[in-house]
């Protein structure tokens, strides 16, 4: 029998790279079929998040409850009454009396209460006209704004309508409003890219906040270490098999963005799908930050937790306006990598390729990314020693 | 009583002996706090506007003066070609454009009526109509002065718009009682939903299991430790809206401290429930988001339940959050008598009796 040949260094050069890496990425592929909630991860939470989010997250009230207070039944406030009966705005209820409507709002049973003086009648021909109050419920100041709205649009198709008898228009100057990339102002248009954003930055947190403190703590970590492979073969190792994951739960959040809650997709597929590389980049290296700077599980699902939701949700501009908060916490947003994404998909889906507003983004995703993996590799070096 | 005592003693220290697990548990919340408190608002400031004004004359001079005087609008730029309001729309410079067209003065003198036109960015539907609304109000107060400069009739009625219990409609009050719940909840969730799938992992939790403590004693040894850290958040998150942000809290302060005892053992037995479910950490994180985002998105903290679909709606009532939003704002800012809080209580007090008693149920599963 022939001796084997001796295993060099030239030999385990020559074998290097594409090799290992294979075998890494094997390991992590048998893990993840080990403990199926990377799966689950990467495709039951994105499908049934949006799911949720896609038909539960609206800004649109219909069917609004209002109390209607009539205190002297007429024929003119039998008109106004009828332009409240819109059956896609109002939902009114007739109740006698202020302190029966006062209750129902207490009672969170009615957002608003329309009340008709006795003397609404005869006001109305008298010079100085009539007032109709309107009472909404503050608290929730934005549906409050909206019931405001809809009472004023229903108020002025009334003055129309009394007007036609007369001459005159309503007002002098009438405002024309276009509404552009959403004319029918379906807040879901803007939501679903936002919870798309949201989503992906759980998955890539989920993803790997646990994975590099998982193998310090078992202390395969050293182990692997200690073997020819160097730390960044160990990251690519854990990075594109995640990767691969995260972007089949992606492309399933898109294509469900488009086909079931019928979002348009102006701008081009491959600024969609680069972008999106990006952004996965960013939340799978935060992720791998997270793990290597806390080395323990429990602390690092801990950081998980609290930095990567509630910033995403708040501070990204999925549903509150970026524009209006203060400067401060204006510049706090350029740290959450879900700022640049959701303002990317916003865009992208609805008002097509504006490089102008998709170019900076991209950058600022790629330098996050690079941020995050290159911050990982050097504590990684430096938790050796 | 000793050995239990010594027992949520071990539970602190296994919480709170990581230094980092410390700063966790208390820093971010408060940073968190203060820094949602501004960013979370859907009051519209600073609508940055372009002009586009076509017509000469003193009409025209005067509702463009009126735009740009507003506090609601800065004004970024004043544009001379029909081809310039895409690119600033495109590229979010302008969230609106005000365009006056040629006419507008001339028609406005010699007829009576004349219209002017708003663009709006819509990609943000929400900030968009608020915007609408700030043109049309301006609109409107430019029209009743020419109305009554120029002796045009007036209208017949008028519309007077009272709000209660928020008379300026700060999203501020609607939204800092908000945080409070959220955070509450996240820090319940910290402490609580990693703790028995920890021992679980590292195998202690079976020698805790074979120690004559019976189950309820572990339960409240693992639940001690949620209770006074979430409390004890929470009011002090309750401090901080009211001096630091504010808000006024007209209501009963005891009915507040009872839906906050009542919401945190609720969290907590969500939270052990989904450690004891899981085997490893991951899987317990995985539990924690998947309880998590929904409870937070789906209680009402931003987008009102009374605009999802019934079958959503149905969802929110096995959702803590859901009531404690419910008791928070109404004692903040609706001042609402404690008897009528009781509908939110109840829910509370059965999801945290089920989930407290599944969870010590799930304590002897086997692994």
């Amino acid at each position: 029998m022939t001796p084997p040949p001796p295993i060099t260094t030239e030999h385990v050069q020559r074998g290097g790279g594409l090799m290992r890496l294979r075998g890494l990425v094997r390991k992590e592929f048998l893990q993840v079929r080990r403990d199926p909630s990377a799966l689950a991860i990467a495709f039951v939470l994105p499908v049934t998040l949006l799911l949720l989010f896609g038909y539960g997250v609206s800004l649109d009230s219909e069917h609004v409850p209002i109390a209607v207070v009539v205190e002297q039944p007429t024929a003119d406030t039998a008109g106004f009454c009828a332009e409240l009966q819109h059956p896609l705005y109002f939902d009114p209820v007739y109740v006698h009396g202020m302190p029966a409507a006062r209750a129902l709002m207490m009672k969170r049973r009615v957002d608003a209460i329309v009340h008709l003086r006795a003397d609404f009648s005869e006001k109305l021909r008298r010079p100085g006209g009539a007032a109709i109050q309107l009472v909404v419920n503050g608290v929730d100041a934005n549906t409050a704004r909206i019931v405001n709205g809809y009472v004023q649009g229903a108020f002025g198709i009334w003055l129309e309508h009394r007007a036609r008898g007369g001459a005159n228009p309503p007002g002098p100057v009438s405002l024309e409003q276009r509404i552009w990339f959403n004319a029918n102002v379906r807040s879901r248009n803007f939501l679903v890219p936002g919870v798309v954003a949201v989503v992906m930055t759980l998955i890539g947190a989920l993803l790997t906040a646990l994975l590099m403190a998982r193998e310090w703590e078992r202390g395969t970590m050293e182990a692997l270490l200690a073997t020819p492979v160097s730390i960044l073969e160990v990251l690519a190792g854990k990075i594109l098999p995640y990767f691969l994951l995260g972007m089949g739960g992606l492309a399933l959040s898109v294509v469900m963005g488009i086909w079931l809650f019928e979002v348009p997709l102006r701008g081009s597929v491959w600024v969609l799908v680069s972008g999106s590389s990006l952004f996965l980049l960013a939340a799978l290296g935060m992720g791998l930050f997270i793990s290597t700077v806390t080395r323990v599980q429990f602390v690092a699902a801990q950081v998980a937790i609290i930095t990567t939701f509630l910033p995403a949700f708040i501070l990204s501009g999925f549903i509150f306006d970026i524009g209006s908060m203060p400067h401060a916490i204006q510049w706090i947003t350029h740290l959450i990598p879900a700022r640049y994404y959701v303002a990317l998909l916003q865009t992208s889906f609805l008002a097509g390729d504006v490089w102008s507003v998709i170019l900076p983004n991209m950058l600022a995703l790629a330098v996050m990314a690079m941020l995050f993996l290159g911050l990982t590799i050097r504590l990684s070096h430096a938790r050796l020693d | 009583m000793w050995p239990l005592l010594a027992l949520i003693r071990k539970e602190f220290l296994a919480l709170l002996k990581d230094p980092r697990s410390r700063f966790v548990i208390i820093g971010p919340p408060i940073v968190q706090l203060l820094v949602f408190g501004y960013a979370a608002t859907f009051d519209v400031t600073d609508a940055a506007l372009a002009v586009y004004n076509e017509s000469a004359g003193a009409a025209s001079r005067d509702l463009v003066a009126r735009f740009v005087g507003s506090p609601n609008f800065r004004h970024v730029a004043t544009i001379t070609r029909e081809d310039q309001i895409a690119p600033l729309v495109d590229s979010r410079e302008a969230l609106i454009v005000l365009h006056l067209g040629p006419t507008f003065s001339r028609d406005l003198r010699r007829r009576g009526h004349a219209s002017a036109q708003i663009i709006l960015d819509g990609r943000n539907s929400n900030t968009a109509l608020i915007t609408l609304g700030y043109a049309r109000s301006i609109v409107d107060r430019f029209n009743a002065r020419w109305a009554s400069v120029h002796g045009a009739p007036s209208a017949p009625a008028r519309l007077q718009v009272r709000s209660w219990f928020n008379p300026n409609q700060q999203s501020r009050w609607f939204i800092v009682p908000g945080i409070v719940g959220l955070l509450t909840l996240v820090v319940t969730m910290l402490v609580t939903a990693l703790s028995v799938a920890r021992e679980r992992e590292q195998g202690t939790f079976d020698q805790l299991l074979v120690t004559p403590f019976r189950p309820w004693e572990i339960l409240v040894g693992k639940a001690t430790p949620g209770f006074i850290i979430g409390v004890a958040e929470a009011m002090l998150i309750i401090v901080v809206a009211v001096f630091w942000f504010r808000v006024p809290l007209v209501g009963n302060f005891a009915a507040l401290c009872v839906g906050v005892v009542l919401f945190v053992l609720a969290a907590i037995g969500v939270g052990l429930m989904i450690s004891s479910l899981a085997t490893t950490q991951q899987q317990a994180l995985l539990g924690a988001f998947l309880f998590l985002v929904p409870a937070i998105i789906l209680s009402g903290f931003s987008t009102p339940i009374a605009n999802m679909p019934k079958a959503v709606q149905v969802i929110t009532y096995v959702d803590p959050l859901r009531y404690f939003l419910i008791v928070l704002r109404a004692i903040f800012l609706e001042g609402t008598p404690s008897y009528l809080l009781i509908d939110q209580y109840w829910p509370l007090a059965l999801i945290a009796a089920t989930s407290l008693g599944s969870a010590t149920l799930l304590f002897r599963k086997r692994t």
